[in-house]
C-alpha cells in the first residue's frame, strides 16, 4: 500500500514508530495529486511542492511526533487562510488573501499539520454538486461523469481520491454529508456551536457548521479532537466540555436505541439507497442495537423553511461583497450605486443571485411575517420533533441522500430538483444537531451514504455507532479506481 | 388659528467603552484614518461579532439613570442597507427587543417641572465615515474611514412630548447632564459622541392627530436644535395657512443660512429588512446584574440639585445650572469645603465663569481655573485686599493662566488702598481742587458726592477701597 492510501491514524502510527517521515508522506501525496488531479480537479489552489517539502523536513527535524504533526490536509476554500487566497469559488474573491486564519484551522496549524491547499466548492457554498464553482468542475472519483456532490465537493472528492488524508468542509443544509455520501467517505457535521465559525465565510450563519471529511470514522474522531471546542471569537460557540472522541471507538453497541424515521424513507428515496440503509439497520440489530421506526412529522416542511431561512441570512451575509474594500470591483461605474450593482452583477453566479433575491424578498417588511417568521416557527417544530424522538432513542439513522451521485449537467438547470438533494440533511441543520454520513453500500459502483443523527453535543454516540458499523463492514475500505493503471 | 408644535427626539450617544462594541479595536477619537480597524469591524468575510460586555453594562446604567425599564431579554437585529461607509452592508442594531424600555426625564421650564417620556433606548454599532475629496456634489472620489465603524452607540428615543424648540433644547441638555453624571458617555457634540435628530410636526391646538412629520437630521449643537425646530414649525404653519401640502421627508439644518433643506422624501425611504442577527445570541440579563448597577449609580443631576437647595439654601435656578455637568458640580462642591457662602460661589460660577466659558467656547475642564484659587480670591475680597471690581480682572486672569490670585494681584498692582491717612490726603486734594462742586454739595446736590468719589477713584487708579472712601468723604464733608 502506498502512503497516500493510508488513513490519518495509520500515518500517525507509522510516524510515531519512525517508520516514515512527513517528507515521505508529502511526496506520496504529491505523486497521487499529480496522478489524478487533472481528472478529479478537486483543488482550487495547491501549495507549491518545494515549499511544502521544506516545511515537512522542518517538522521531521523537530523529531517530536504527536497529534497531527507532519500530516497533510486541505481545506474547503471557504476557510480563511493567510497563506492561500480564499475564494469561496467565486469571481468575487478570486484574488482575496485574508490577513487572518479561521479558528478551526489555527488549531491544526499549531499541531504542525501541513496545509496543502484549498478545495473546490459551489460558489459561496450554494449548490449540491460543485458545478456552481466559478472556476471549474470537480468530478466524482467513482465515476468521472458524475458530480462529487456539494457544496463541499472538492473536499469529499480529494479525500476519496487519496489526494489528501483528510479535509475540512462546511455543512449548511447537508453540504458536507451529501458529498461525503456521493464520494464514499465519512463526513461529520458537528452540533451547531461545537466548532468555531470564526474565519469561515458565512453562507447562512445560524446553520453553517464546519466539520471533518475523512476516510473512516476513527479519523473523524481524531480530527474532531483537534477542531472542536469553545472559541471566544465566535459568539455562538458553546462552552461545552469536549470529550476525547477516540474513547467512543471500539465500543459495544448492545442496547443502543436506534430510531429510523419513516419520513426519511419515502418514495423520493431510490430503492437501492433504501435497501442499503435497511441492510445497515439489520446489521445494527445483529450487533445488538434496538432498531425501531419513529416519526418526524414536520419533515416535509423542513426543506421549504430551510429555503427561506438560508437565503434570508445569505442575502445579508453576502451584502458586504460590494466592491468597496476587497474583492471584485467594477471600475467603469459612474457612481457608487452603479459600482455596487455592477460589481455584484458581474461577480456572483446565477444561483447566488437567485438566493440573494429569495432572501431579500422574504425579509421585506410586508413579507417578513408570512415567510421568514413562519419559517422560524417551522424550524422550532422541526427541532421539537427531534427532541421528542431523542427522549427515547440514542441515535437516528436515515439515508444521507435520496440518490447516489447524479451525472454532471443532469440537474444544473433544475434548481428545485437540485434542492431536493438536501431533503434528508436539512432538518439536522435546522435543529442544530450533529449528523454524520458514512458509507453503507454501493449501487452500480456508486457509494451510498448512511446518515447518523445525534443529540446536541453527542457526536460521541455517532462515532460509537458509526465505528461499530464500520468494524463489521468493508464499505469504507473500497477505493475508487481513479488513477489505477 | 393657533398651532402647537409636536417634537420627538432621537439621540445617539457614544458609550464610553475602551473598545468597540463587537471587536477589540480602540474607540479613541481623532486617530489617523483607518488605524483603529480590524477585519471584524471592517466587515471582512469570515469575521463574526463578539459583544463587548462593557457596552451592555453602560447601556443598562444609562437606562436606569433615565428611569427606563431594563429588559431581561433583548436581541440584536440586522438593519440592511448599502452604503460605502457601512462595511457589512448592514448595521447591527436592536429592533423589536431593545435593552431599555419606557422611561422619562424631568425638565424645568421657567420654574415648572415637565416630564418627558422616553420610548426606548437601544444598542447599536456606528458606521464609518466618508471623506469626500472636495465637495460632496463635485467630488470624483471619496475615501472611507472605518475608525468609527462598530463604535458602541445607545439610541435614546423620546416620546413626542416636547412643544417648542426651547423644550427640546432643555430636554437634550438634561439628557446630556444625566448621561454625563452617570458616566456612560462623554456627550461631546463636536466629536459626534452626542448626536440628535428631531421629528417635528405641527397641529391646531386641540387636535388629537399629529400633523405631517419631518425629520431633521444631524443637529450638532443645542442652538442648532432649537433654531431648526423653530424654523421648521414656522415653515409648517406657513404652509398650512397657505393651503400647501406638507410632505413627510428628511431634512438637514443649514447653520450658515439658518434654514432647513430637504434631503430625501418618504418615497425614497428604504425597507431595512430587519431580522434577528444570527451571529449574536440574545442578551439575557438577570435581576442581580441589573440591581448591582442600580445600587452603584452615582448621584444624578436631580438628586444633586435637591441637595444643593436643601443643604445650601440655593435657589432652584442656581442649583439647576450648577448641576449641568459633573465638572461644574464638583467645582462647586470643592469650593464649599473651604467657603461658607454658597450663594457667593454660585454667583461667581453662574456669572463670570459661565461668561468666560461661553466666550471661549470651552468646557470647565478645559479652563485653567481651580476651586482653591476662587476661594482665595473670595477671601481677599472679604479682607478688603481687592475690590469686587478688581476681582473680575483677577478671575479672568485665573481662568486664562491658572495663576493664584495673590500672584496676579502682585503682578498687576491690584492692591486696594485702605489706608485712611493716604486716602484722606487724596480726598482733601480732590475737595480743594473742586470748590464749585463743594458748594453744590453744601447746597444739597446729591450728585456732587458721587463726583467726589469718582475723582478719588480716578486719582488712585481705582485702587481705593470704595467703602472707606465713602466713609471718609462723608466724615470730611459733613464735619466741615
Ligand atoms: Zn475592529
Amino acid at each position: 500500500m502506498e502512503l497516500f492510501e493510508l488513513t490519518v491514524y495509520e500515518l500517525q502510527e507509522k510516524i510515531k514508530k519512525r517508520e516514515i517521515s512527513s517528507e515521505e508522506i508529502v511526496k506520496s501525496i504529491y505523486k497521487r495529486i499529480n496522478e489524478v488531479e487533472n481528472t478529479i480537479k478537486s483543488f482550487i489552489t495547491l501549495a507549491d511542492e518545494k515549499n511544502i517539502l521544506e516545511n515537512a523536513k522542518k517538522i521531521d527535524a523537530k523529531n517530536e511526533y504527536n497529534g497531527l504533526a507532519g500530516i497533510p490536509y486541505a481545506l474547503k476554500d471557504i476557510f480563511c487562510t493567510s497563506d492561500f487566497r480564499t475564494t469561496c469559488s467565486s469571481k468575487m474573491l478570486e484574488n482575496f488573501v485574508p490577513t487572518y486564519n479561521a479558528s478551526a484551522t489555527v488549531k491544526l496549524r499549531e499541531q504542525d499539520a501541513i496545509l496543502m491547499g484549498k478545495l473546490n466548492m459551489d460558489e459561496f457554498a450554494m449548490g449540491s454538486s460543485t458545478e456552481r464553482s466559478a472556476f471549474h468542475l470537480t468530478c466524482n472519483p467513482w465515476d468521472l461523469e458524475r458530480v462529487p456532490g456539494g457544496s463541499s465537493g472538492g473536499s469529499a472528492a480529494a479525500v476519496a481520491a487519496g489526494e489528501i488524508p483528510f479535509a475540512l468542509g462546511t455543512d449548511t443544509g447537508g453540504s458536507l454529508r451529501q458529498p461525503a455520501a456521493f464520494c464514499g467517505v465519512v463526513g461529520l457535521k458537528p452540533t451547531y456551536g461545537r466548532v468555531s465559525r470564526w474565519g469561515v465565510i458565512a453562507f447562512a450563519s445560524s446553520l453553517d457548521q464546519a466539520g471533518p471529511i475523512t476516510k473512516d470514522v476513527r479519523d473523524t474522531a481524531i480530527i474532531m479532537n483537534e477542531i472542536a471546542g469553545y472559541d471566544s471569537l465566535d459568539s455562538n460557540s458553546l462552552d461545552v466540555e469536549v470529550p476525547d472522541y477516540t474513547q467512543f471507538l471500539n465500543q459495544d453497541i448492545k442496547g443502543l436505541k436506534i430510531g429510523y424515521p419513516k419520513e426519511y424513507f419515502q418514495e423520493y428515496v431510490t430503492q437501492e439507497v433504501k435497501d442499503a440503509v435497511i441492510n445497515a439497520l439489520k446489521k445494527y440489530e445483529e450487533l445488538g442495537a434496538v432498531v425501531e421506526e419513529v416519526s418526524l412529522p414536520y419533515t416535509e416542511y423542513a426543506l421549504p423553511a430551510y429555503y427561506l431561512i438560508a437565503p434570508a441570512e445569505a442575502s445579508a451575509n453576502l451584502a458586504r461583497f460590494d466592491g468597496v474594500r476587497f474583492g471584485y470591483r467594477d471600475t467603469n461605474a459612474e457612481n457608487v450605486l452603479d459600482m455596487f450593482k455592477q460589481s455584484r452583477s458581474a461577480a456572483f453566479n446565477n444561483e447566488v443571485k437567485r438566493r440573494i433575491l429569495f432572501g431579500t424578498n422574504s425579509l421585506r417588511s410586508n413579507n417578513y411575517e408570512d415567510y421568514y417568521l413562519k419559517a422560524q416557527k417551522v424550524r422550532r417544530l422541526v427541532r421539537d420533533d427531534f427532541t421528542r424522538v431523542f427522549k427515547d432513542y440514542d441515535v437516528i439513522v436515515a439515508p444521507t441522500t435520496p440518490t447516489t451521485a447524479f451525472k454532471i449537467g443532469e440537474q444544473i438547470n433544475h434548481p428545485i430538483i437540485l434542492y431536493l438533494n438536501d431533503i434528508i440533511t436539512v432538518p439536522v441543520n435546522l435543529a442544530g444537531l450533529p449528523g454524520m454520513s458514512i458509507p453503507c453500500g454501493f449501487s452500480d459502483g456508486l457509494p451510498i451514504g448512511m446518515q447518523l443523527i445525534g443529540k446536541p453535543f453527542d457526536e460521541g454516540t455517532l462515532i460509537k455507532a458509526g465505528h461499530a458499523f464500520e468494524q463489521s463492514t468493508d464499505y469504507h475500505k473500497a477505493k475508487p479506481a481513479v488513477g489505477v493503471k | 388659528m393657533a398651532y402647537e408644535t409636536v417634537i420627538g427626539l432621537e439621540v445617539h450617544v457614544e458609550l464610553k467603552t475602551k473598545t468597540k462594541i463587537f471587536c477589540g479595536c480602540s474607540t479613541d477619537f481623532g486617530a489617523e484614518p483607518n488605524t483603529q480597524v480590524c477585519p471584524s469591524c471592517a466587515g471582512f468575510p469570515g469575521t463574526v461579532p463578539v459583544l463587548n460586555k462593557k457596552a451592555v453594562e453602560l447601556a443598562v446604567k444609562a437606562g436606569l439613570s433615565l428611569n427606563c425599564e431594563i429588559a431581561n431579554y433583548s436581541k440584536f437585529d440586522r438593519k440592511n442597507y448599502f452604503y460605502p461607509d457601512l462595511p457589512k452592508a448592514y448595521q447591527i442594531s436592536q429592533y423589536d427587543y431593545p435593552i431599555c424600555g419606557k422611561g422619562y426625564i424631568d425638565i424645568d421650564i421657567s420654574g415648572e417641572s415637565k416630564r418627558i417620556g422616553i420610548t426606548r433606548a437601544h444598542l447599536e454599532e456606528d458606521a464609518g465615515k466618508l471623506v469626500h475629496q472636495g465637495s460632496i456634489t463635485t467630488t470624483t472620489s471619496s475615501l472611507v474611514d472605518l475608525n468609527r465603524s462598530s463604535v458602541p452607540l445607545l439610541e435614546i428615543v423620546s416620546e413626542p412630548e416636547m412643544r417648542s424648540g426651547i423644550e427640546a433644547r432643555l430636554y437634550l441638555e438634561k439628557l446630556r447632564s444625566i448621561l454625563l453624571f452617570a458616566g456612560v458617555s462623554d456627550c461631546k457634540m463636536q466629536e459626534g459622541s452626542l448626536r440628535c435628530d428631531a421629528n417635528v410636526s405641527v397641529r391646531p391646538y386641540g387636535q388629537a392627530e399629529f400633523g405631517t412629520r419631518v425629520e431633521i437630521k444631524n443637529l450638532n449643537s443645542f442652538k442648532a436644535l432649537e433654531k431648526a425646530i423653530e424654523f421648521e414649525a414656522k415653515r409648517h404653519v406657513d404652509a398650512i395657512e397657505d393651503g400647501e401640502e406638507l410632505i413627510q421627508e428628511t431634512r438637514t439644518w443649514d447653520d450658515e443660512k439658518q434654514v432647513t433643506k430637504s434631503m430625501r422624501t418618504k418615497e425614497d425611504a428604504e425597507d431595512y429588512r430587519y431580522f434577528p442577527d444570527p451571529d449574536l445570541p440574545p442578551i439575557k440579563l438577570n435581576e442581580a446584574f441589573i440591581n448591582d448597577i442600580k445600587e452603584n449609580l452615582p448621584e444624578l443631576p436631580d438628586e444633586a440639585q435637591k441637595r444643593l437647595v436643601e443643604k445650601y439654601n440655593l435657589p432652584n435656578y442656581d442649583a439647576s445650572l450648577l448641576t449641568m455637568t459633573p465638572d461644574v458640580l464638583t467645582f462647586f462642591d470643592e469650593c464649599m469645603k473651604e467657603y461658607e457662602d454658597a450663594k457667593v460661589v454660585s454667583n461667581w460660577m453662574m456669572g463670570e465663569l459661565t461668561r468666560l466659558l461661553n466666550q471661549n467656547n470651552i468646557e470647565l475642564s478645559e479652563s485653567k481655573i481651580n476651586p482653591e484659587h476662587l476661594i482665595n480670591m473670595l477671601q481677599l475680597i472679604n479682607k478688603g485686599t481687592i475690590s469686587g471690581k478688581m476681582a473680575k480682572t483677577v478671575f479672568e486672569e485665573m481662568f486664562n493662566s491658572g495663576k493664584d490670585p495673590e500672584a496676579i494681584i502682585k503682578e498687576k498692582g491690584l492692591v486696594q488702598i485702605s489706608d485712611e491717612e493716604t486716602l484722606l490726603a487724596t480726598i482733601e486734594e480732590v475737595i480743594n481742587n473742586n470748590p464749585k462742586v463743594l458748594e453744590d454739595y453744601k447746597a444739597g446736590k446729591e450728585k456732587a458726592f458721587g463726583f467726589f468719589v469718582g475723582q478719588v477713584m480716578k486719582a488712585t487708579k481705582g485702587q481705593a477701597n470704595p467703602a472707606i472712601v465713602n466713609k471718609l468723604l462723608k466724615e470730611k464733608l459733613n464735619g466741615e
